[in-house]
């Protein structure tokens, strides 16, 4: 057995001794470069966006780029300014969690409070195979199905529109956060919920009043992160949300993202080093710093209440 | 809020209103479900009948009937094997290290935090990492090599994640056992830890690769080419892969080319289920052979 093995090499001389001790210093150092690369990969996207960034800063000032509401860098008349790229992506961003949020809840509340455990056996797997499912499967479903769909409805829906890409987006992100309120919902003990039906409060009383509320930092906390996943996602509306920047917040209306500008620019012909391409990584430090920020409120908000609760 | 008054009428209400919310959250659970069963359905009766065995043989075409997925299911299969031999030596060794060499102290805590932070990088920002590290600096081009090392950076935070996990199921006693016996740190990991806990490791390992297999941005930005006349063969050739082709056809405007896409769909779930089954499969057999 190999327990054995080992055994009998440590019970040997002292060269060998030296040569288990010289192989144990290799392995940790092997292990700790491995551990590292977390670390340097961070600092690789930093380094690339920033310095990339930093030539297109040259040629366009920060102010133009964060306030400019025209943006066309691949046209003659270049024209740099972000936002509509950026309320491309709050649109369908706040769309997706619109439809995200009350379900997601709603969902780990019936789960958590309500539901038998049969239920529970066939809605778990369920939400697990909708977040395995690639997202560019989500892309073709908004443009093939839920556009259409929606059409017949409101006509003046334009063939790609931020409003289906947002609903898929929003199917996207359900299981996120679904699975991490019911964790926060299931943290509550149990006693909150004993003192409070005993009160003679009813259950919907007792879910609302006190177990929602005693949960809201984890609930936040898969809220904000929902939406860090859905800014940061890029094949849902590269497919569906049309690849036009225009600066509005009509949601029948075609938008362009800033995933969906770093897809069209990368796979097209733009010539490398110039100031077009360089866009892609100003445009991507942008994209970086608002996700790491929602990151980073998430996990704020959770930690925060996390010592408060009772 | 919690207002006690015990009035007939108000029970009543009580009652009315729980039972509101019972039927609002049967509703809101069937949501999930009916919208799973809406888009398989959608994507099989668009694309089962384009499943015919020249589908798989063939190579994309400007004709969407003669089209075929021969390179793109090639390409995913050997970026896969590629990825996993990059990315699951760095990341369990990653995992081994924190785990069982690593001392509490606030160097951990850094790599720690780092990782969790990687997990929530969009995937579109690795595809920029991939284009200017493999792709221009260590000019490996668009290539195999270029897209597995992108998707293996991408891969790391989850697969360290899953096999620090299944590090963890591994009881301590066993630990202490052989290093009472004299074993080193890694004679105990390579000997005693590793070979109880790698069951669980490949179950998550698998579960995080599968990811891989359904990713689609950072490949379009390292520049997945779609049309290859010739399957890759090392790993310095242009190559394709079932997400790209599919996004590929699913943008055409014709619809024939958005029933090949999903066709390319049902292939594609077809292969993530049978890497969750694998998943499930080696989950049960260890769990079974747990009491040692």
């Amino acid at each position: 057995m190999a327990y054995t093995r080992a055994v009998v090499q440590i019970g040997a001389d002292s060269r060998n001794r030296r040569r288990v001790r010289a192989e144990e210093r290799i392995v940790r150092g092997f292990l700790f470069v491995c551990a590292l690369l977390g670390v340097v990969t961070t600092f690789a996207i930093v380094f690339i966006l920033f310095t990339e960034s930093l030539g297109f800063f040259e040629h366009v000032s920060v102010w133009e780029f964060l306030t400019g509401t025209v943006w066309t860098p691949t046209f003659a008349n270049k024209a740099f300014g972000v936002l509509p790229l950026v309320t491309g992506t709050l649109l369908t961003s706040l769309i997706a969690l619109a439809l995200a949020g009350p379900v997601g809840l709603l969902t780990a509340v019936y789960l958590s409070e309500y539901a038998s455990p049969r239920v529970r056996r066939v809605v778990k797997p369920t939400l697990e195979v909708l977040a395995g499912i690639p997202t560019v499967v989500y892309g073709y479903f908004a443009l093939t199905f839920l556009t259409p769909l929606l059409q017949r409805f409101i006509p003046a829906l334009e063939g790609f529109n931020a409003l289906s890409a947002g609903l898929v987006m929003g199917i996207m992100i359900l299981p996120t956060i679904a699975s991490l309120s019911e964790d926060a919902l299931y943290a509550v003990p149990n006693s909150l919920r004993y003192a409070s039906l005993a009160l003679g409060a009813t259950r919907f009383q007792t879910v609302w009043g006190v177990v929602v509320p005693a949960a809201m930092s984890g609930v936040s906390a898969a809220f904000l992160l929902g939406v860090s996943r859905a800014v940061g996602e890029t094949m849902i509306v590269a497919v569906a949300a049309g690849q036009q920047p225009n600066f509005t917040f009509n949601p029948l209306r075609a938008v362009e993202t800033m995933t969906a500008y770093i897809v069209r620019i990368t796979m097209g012909d733009t010539p490398h080093g110039s100031v077009e391409y360089r866009t892609i990584f100003a445009v991507g430090l942008l994209l970086f710093l608002m996700t790491l920020a929602l990151n980073l409120a998430s996990e704020l908000v959770r930690r925060r209440y996390k010592g408060a609760r009772v | 809020m919690i207002q006690v008054a015990s009035t007939p009428q108000w029970r009543a209400r009580e009652r009315r209103r729980e039972q509101l919310f019972q039927l609002v959250g049967a509703l809101i659970v069937l949501f999930a479900l009916t919208t799973l069963v809406v888009l398989l359905t959608k994507i099989l009766l668009d694309g089962f009948a384009r499943l015919n065995p020249e589908f798989f043989s063939s190579f994309p075409s400007r004709r969407a009937e003669n089209a075929g997925i021969l390179p793109a299911l090639v390409g995913s299969a050997y970026l896969l094997l590629l990825t996993a031999a990059i990315a699951i030596p760095i990341g369990v060794g990653a995992a081994v290290y924190l785990e069982e060499f690593a001392r509490r102290n606030w160097f951990t805590r850094l790599i720690e935090i780092n990782i969790t932070n990687l997990a929530g990088v969009p995937s579109v920002i690795y595809g920029l990492l991939g284009l200017q590290v493999f792709v221009r600096t260590l000019m490996m081009d668009r290539s195999l090599i270029a897209g597995a090392c992108t998707m293996a950076l991408l891969a790391l935070p989850v697969i360290i994640t899953a096999a620090r996990e299944g590090l963890r199921t591994v009881p301590k006693s066993l630990r202490d056992g052989s290093l009472a016996l004299g074993a080193t740190q890694w004679q105990t990991v390579r000997y005693t830890v590793l070979p109880v806990a790698i069951p669980s490791i490949l179950t998550g390992v698998i579960l995080s690769l599968s990811r891989v297999v359904g990713e689609t941005a950072p490949l379009l930005v390292i520049g997945a080419v779609v049309f290859i006349s010739r399957l890759p063969d090392s790993p310095a050739s242009p190559f394709t892969v079932l997400p790209v082709q599919i996004y590929n056809w699913t943008t055409r405007p014709q619809h024939a080319f958005q029933e090949n896409a999903a066709a390319g769909i049902i292939v594609l779930l077809v292969l993530l289920l049978t890497m969750n089954a694998l998943a499930i499969y080696l989950r049960n057999r260890y769990q079974k052979r747990l009491p040692i």
